[in-house]
């Protein structure tokens, strides 16, 4: 039977089949297997398949990943920390970059500044991670920079193996994702409308506050999720600035995951975080709706 | 109903506006009193719009004087001037209550809150709106957001009102609202307006005054009788309402004026009949069609007439719009009659006989 001569019901299911068997396999199926494995247990090389909860109290009860200790936070904690201080960073560099191209920047430069700025992004993530490195390390350039100034005459060691490393690295590394969605929002702001508020007495600071910032806000939504969520996920910047095995959560799943072998544990980890991210930005959203109701 | 008083409110000497080597503005002279609907004329691309906006204080002029109230606006930026616009698109903020859109431009005021709900609710009232406030500014029609960008700029009593096509938008029904709606408005609120339109009838039904802009330039300024009935060139004759231009001969003798018109014959003139100037020779001469008309079978008159036949009938209901070929017009001549009781509508091919008057004749510059 052809795909034209069959009933309607039967043609839309052939045609949504592909990117449904897509998704099953690709989005469904991992994360109902690490739900499923996470209520395992691995003991030695085998796995345990009887249903348990052992590792979701690991997690809640011990002093490792959510509760820390008098000398350090818990590893979750800490982990949405960075990702929150990274977001925040960002998107308040992103902002006056996406600003200038949009409302600065002459209309035929336009493309040439978004094309600049994602030049660095041509190269590979490890090598810009590295650079990073070249330029924070013990002997890097502002180490040296700074000693041959003589402002300092010790390396200063906070640069590396120092969570702000983390924070810088990864700043850098997102910025392209705050600018764009930022940018598109500017853009989409019609310029009559900053003329209006000229127009009903409003000088440029108070038209960008009073009309620019809160028409912005969708883009600086977007921008604040599409760079917390994956900087949790990231355990390639925290290992190689944190030296290692690194201390966030990213990196402890890998490990339970690819060192350490326990799957169970690594999946039971991953929900978690997974539910945590979940969360935040869901508080984040409804925050935001709220806010512009209040406002609409 | 507020008279105009004499003393020009806005002044503009010689204003000129470059956009890099455009020439937008070119030496605008401009007086509009205090009171005054104003008007804008022009087709597109001849500067309303930057005129106005030069007004607003949205551009700079490249030179030129631009004075409102007396006092010179070149270092007054646009939140500063007594100055408040109508856009074109609206520009309602999108983020905004109805209510909060009209009074954006209270915030500095010093008002207490109550005071300033109060004069929002009667500037909605003022433009019809009255209980729209809490409406969310997306969720209106265009007559209803040209509402509210109109309580918007007048809740903040300003001297001068621009309004830049803002009717245009709109479907014919709601715009001949608005327009009868607006004038109203003007007279009750004193404020002047000044309207930028490419409509001419619009121009006609609502201003006290009209400027007809061709290139930059301002090429009449007249009130809407005079600017249709005397209009001094042939651009501006063919801009405003319908008109036979014929070529024809002018020349003095003595102190009269004498025409002759191709086809129609010679006639003598009053001089207010040659706004924009006699230059003996060759020349333009315009009739309106509604100053012509056709004899009709059995009928007499004093007035002049020229042999024709019909070329083209146009049935409008109240009026026929016929165009009769007279010998010697290249042209045929278009004119327009009322449909009075017992006139028969002409065929086409009918020999007929146009009455003319040499009192409607317009004498044409360029
Ligand atoms: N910012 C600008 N830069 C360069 N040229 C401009 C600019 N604004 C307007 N112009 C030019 O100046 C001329 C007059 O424009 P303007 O907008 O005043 O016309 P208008 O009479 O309002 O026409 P319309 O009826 O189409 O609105 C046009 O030829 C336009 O291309
Ligand atoms: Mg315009």
């Amino acid at each position: 039977m052809g795909l034209l001569d069959s009933s309607p019901g039967a043609r839309a299911a052939a045609l949504v089949a592909p990117p449904l068997i897509y998704a099953l396999l690709l989005l469904a199926f991992p994360l109902v297997a690490i739900v499923v494995i996470s209520f395992w247990t691995q003991s030695g090389l085998t796995l345990e398949r009887t249903f348990t909860l052992a590792n979701y109290r690991e997690i809640f009860t011990g002093p490792i990943y959510i509760w820390g200790n008098a000398n350090r936070w818990g590893v979750l904690p800490l982990s949405l920390f960075v990702s929150a201080t990274v977001t925040l960073i960002t998107v308040a560099l992103a902002y006056p970059i996406a600003y200038f191209v949009s409302f600065v920047a002459a209309p035929e430069r336009k493309s040439l500044w978004l094309f600049l700025i994602t030049i660095p992004f041509w190269t590979s993530y490890l090598i810009r991670v590295f650079l990073w490195k070249v330029i924070l390390g013990f002997n890097g350039v502002v180490n040296t920079g700074l000693q041959s100034l003589g402002i300092i005459q010790e390396p200063l060691e906070v640069l590396l193996y120092n969570l702000s490393s983390v924070i810088v690295t990864l700043s850098h590394a997102y910025a392209v994702f705050a600018i764009l969605p930022i940018y598109v929002a500017l853009e989409k702001i019609d310029r009559s409308l900053l003329e209006a508020s000229q127009d009903l007495g409003e000088n440029r600071l108070t038209t960008f506050l009073r009309v620019t910032l809160p028409l912005s806000v969708p883009g600086i939504v977007g921008a604040v999720l599409i760079v917390f969520i994956p900087t949790i996920g990231d355990y390639v910047t925290p290992e190689l600035m944190l030296g290692s095995g690194g201390r966030l959560m990213s990196n402890i799943i890998q490990t339970q995951f690819l060192q350490l072998n326990n799957w169970p544990l690594g999946a039971a980890l991953s929900i978690i975080t997974m539910l945590a991210v979940g969360i935040v930005s869901l508080v984040f959203i409804l925050l935001n709706r709220r806010w512009l109701r209040g406002r609409a | 109903m507020i008279t105009p008083s004499k003393a020009p409110l806005i002044q503009l000497r010689g204003v000129h506006k470059y956009y890099g080597d455009y020439h937008a503005l070119r030496g605008i002279d401009l007086e509009i009193r205090q009171g005054e609907f104003f008007s804008l004329l022009g087709p597109s691309g001849c500067g309303k719009t930057t005129l106005l906006r030069t007004i607003a204080g949205f551009e700079g002029l490249s030179s030129g004087i631009l004075a409102i109230d007396g006092r010179d606006m070149a270092a007054v930026p646009a939140n500063h001037r007594p100055t408040n616009m109508v856009f074109q698109s609206y520009a309602i903020f999108p983020h905004l209550s109805v209510a909060q859109n009209v009074g954006f431009g209270l915030r500095r005021e010093s008002m207490s809150r109550d005071q300033k709900a109060r004069a929002v609710a009667e500037a909605l009232e003022m433009v019809g709106l009255g209980g729209y406030g809490g409406r969310a500014a997306h969720a209106l029609s265009g007559g209803q957001r040209q509402r509210v960008a109109l309580a918007r700029a007048l809740i903040l009593k300003p001297k001068v009102l621009l309004l830049d096509e803002p009717l245009s938008a709109l479907d014919k029904k709601m715009r001949e609202t608005m327009q009868v709606e607006l004038i109203k408005l003007q007279r009750n609120v004193g404020i002047t307006f000044i309207l930028v339109t490419h409509d001419q009838e619009e121009a006609l039904i609502m201003s006290d005054r009209i400027a007809v802009m061709f290139e930059g330039d301002i090429e009449q300024m007249a009130d809407p009788e005079t600017l249709y009935r005397r209009p001094t060139s042939r651009r501006v004759a063919e801009f405003i309402g319908k008109m036979n231009l014929l070529p024809g001969q002018v020349a003095m003798e003595g102190n009269r004026i004498i025409v002759d018109v191709a086809g129609l014959g010679r006639g003598a003139v009053e001089a207010e009949q040659a706004p924009g100037g006699v230059v003996p020779g060759a020349t333009t001469v315009g009739v309106r069609p509604e100053t012509l008309g056709l004899l009709f079978p059995g009928e007499t008159t004093s007035r002049r007439l020229a042999d024709g036949v019909v070329d083209e009938v146009v049935y409008y209901g109240d009026m026929t719009y016929y165009d009769v070929r007279v010998p010697g017009i290249e042209r045929p001549l278009t004119i327009s009659m009322k449909n009075l009781i017992g006139q028969p509508v002409l065929d086409v091919g009918t020999p007929t006989q146009v009455v003319w008057d040499e009192r409607s004749l317009v004498v044409l510059s360029r």
